[in-house]
């Protein structure tokens, strides 16, 4: 039985290829159905080729300027996220102090809750505070959660790295500030890095705590929720397909940036 | 060599010339720490603490509420809304099973199996994260469709007579059924199985399968005994990241699924955002932070890896 003998050794590998496949299927209806002409207000099912959408991305009322509000958000809570979340790590992992434990929990906390609890106390507090919901509580909140992603991602790569390098930065006669912009940053940097795209992403595409703390403020997820109930444009599709091939077209390039510097270096 | 790589311990013993900096830096932890540490207690502690104090509460909107010690809230919330509760437990549950039994085998794949795709495959897990999760979830309304491809082979499969019978899915239809729901949290917290699982099996010496086959073990045996244990910490994580999340959901079931699958993040949201109920859903989101923390308690104890941050 040789098919079957090449079947057991090729199992995981087709059972993976299944699971990518699986993750991936809902992609490729979005991208097919961007190029759609739906009969009725919702664009479920396949009618004929068009490339109307394409041609006029922002032509449903709003969609746009959420589209923008969300970036506006996502950005301003990646730096925010990023330095509070730096600072924090440096301060664990170099330094001794009291609380410790108190500190990792309050760090751990907030990823281990689900988010519907985070956003619902984090509403009341607004409530109780009297604060008007908008732009600033949803980028409040959404430097509230993203913090512990950095915090995590930051750790790990700070505290793979060698801390005799900055006693050499130090024994040459670097002072404190010289030192960590030109040996400890570097080094932290791509730690940072992943910590700051994380945050990015979960910042842009959050609903649940958005949806509680937004007012009547619309975000990019919360028009598409939105249009669920009202009706789906095609245009929604255009703008995932776009998101999904220049994050795949980013990350490709920097790969290949990566390599061809490799190979120079050898 | 080993010491090179090895992280030596946070504080090297005190030296004379060092004297300085230390006292100098006695309290730059603090610095460091305040400004984000400020903001976790007020916008994410400090907001736990009304709520247990909104939950307690009785009163109106209008005429304002007031702390009376109610705990009878609970007692009501628990009574109407178990079924809910009960609902979000199995079909997060479901799903996380589900998360790892399809998770593995990629992960697996990418780990070992790959060679130069590898960073492929890992971007392709990685980028739909890119595109808004709730269009994805849209997604599966075209795939489940009524008259749709996987419709139509369930029943010609007369694979939708055993989900009927068990209560998964209801007439000739998937999307509003419990089965729907399940599939699209399994779906959205699948890369959150994954990337774990990936980790902890990439820190795997290859030499210890080598080793086990050596000693005549067979591929499954070897798995069994060797690979599958020592992946654990992924597994553990793996499971934490995706029950959580899919526990305390609502979009799945509000998208997919129908006024029988609503979960308790439905019930939440809509006591708190449309009914203005205040003290209900603040003991509702209580109960389920409780029952959550508690598992991943038992669960962490159970499975013994505590260092999971």
């Amino acid at each position: 039985m040789p098919f079957v003998n090449w079947l057991k050794r090729r199992l995981v590998v087709i059972a993976g290829l299944l699971t990518l496949a699986y993750l991936l299927l809902p992609n490729v209806v979005v991208t097919v159905f961007s190029f759609n002409k739906p009969k009725g207000r919702f664009n479920y099912e396949w009618q004929r080729f068009s490339t109307d959408a394409w041609k006029d991305p922002c032509g449903v009322a709003d969609m746009c300027g959420s589209l923008s509000l969300s970036l506006q958000i996502a950005l301003w809570a990646t730096v925010g996220a990023t330095v509070l979340g730096t600072m924090i790590s440096f301060a664990l992992v170099r330094y001794r102090f009291r609380a410790r434990g108190a500190v990792n929990s309050l760090i751990f906390l907030p990823m281990a809750m689900p988010e519907v609890v985070m956003a619902a106390s984090l509403l009341t507090l607004f409530l109780n505070m009297g604060a008007q919901l908008g732009f600033w509580t949803i980028l409040i909140a959404h430097i509230m959660f993203c913090l512990s992603f950095v915090v995590t991602a930051v750790k790990a790569r700070v505290m793979s790295m060698d801390p005799r390098l900055e006693e050499a930065a130090r024994d040459l006669y670097a002072g404190p500030v010289q030192t960590f912009l030109r040996v400890t940053l570097p080094i932290a940097a791509p730690g940072i890095a992943a910590g700051a795209l994380l945050s990015f992403a979960l910042s842009f595409d959050d609903f649940i705590i958005t949806n509680f703390n937004a007012g009547s403020t619309v975000t990019f997820p919360m028009f598409v929720w939105g249009s669920a109930q009202r009706g789906t444009p095609v245009q929604i599709n255009v703008i995932g397909t776009a998101m999904f091939l220049v994050a795949v077209l980013l990350v490709l390039s920097s790969m290949v940036i990566t390599h061809r510097r490799n190979k120079q270096k050898a | 060599m080993s010491t090179l790589t090895e992280a030596p311990p946070p504080l090297a013993p005190a030296t004379p010339e060092k004297k300085p900096a230390r006292r100098r830096g006695r309290f730059t932890p603090y610095w460091l720490l305040l400004p984000g540490m400020l903001w976790l207690i007020v916008f994410f502690a400090l907001p736990m603490i009304y709520q247990a104090s909104t939950s307690v509460q009785q009163g109106s909107l209008e005429e304002g509420y007031k702390v009376t010690w109610h705990f009878a809230t609970y007692w009501d919330a628990l009574a109407a809304y178990w079924p809910q509760f009960l609902r979000s437990v199995s079909y997060a549950a479901a799903a996380t099973v589900l998360c790892l039994l399809l998770g593995y085998p990629l992960a697996y794949l990418i780990a070992f199996r790959a060679g130069r795709w590898k960073n492929l495959i890992m971007i392709l897990v990685i980028a739909p994260f890119f595109t808004s999760f709730l269009i994805r979830t849209l997604a599966w309304k075209t795939i489940l469709a009524d008259n749709g491809v996987v419709v139509h082979t369930l029943n010609s499969l007369h694979l939708l007579d055993l989900t009927n019978w068990l209560g998964w899915t209801a007439g000739d239809r998937v999307l509003a059924t419990p089965l729907a729901v399940v599939c699209g949290l399994t779906y959205n917290f699948l890369p959150f199985m994954i990337l774990p699982l990936y980790t902890s099996l990439e820190r795997i010496d290859g030499r210890l399968h080598e080793a086990a086959g050596d000693l005549y073990a067979r591929p499954w045996t070897t798995f069994r005994k060797v690979t599958f244990p020592l992946s654990m910490p992924g597994v553990v994580s793996g499971t934490l990241l995706t029950f959580i999340p899919a526990a305390g959901d609502y979009v799945n079931a509000e998208l997919l699924g129908s006024t029988d699958t609503r979960m308790i993040g439905n019930v939440i949201q809509t006591q708190f955002l449309r009914i203005l109920d205040y003290p209900t859903a603040a003991a509702l989101s209580f109960i389920l932070m409780a029952a959550i923390l508690a598992m991943v308690t038992l669960y962490i104890r159970r499975s013994g890896t505590e260092d999971l941050v």
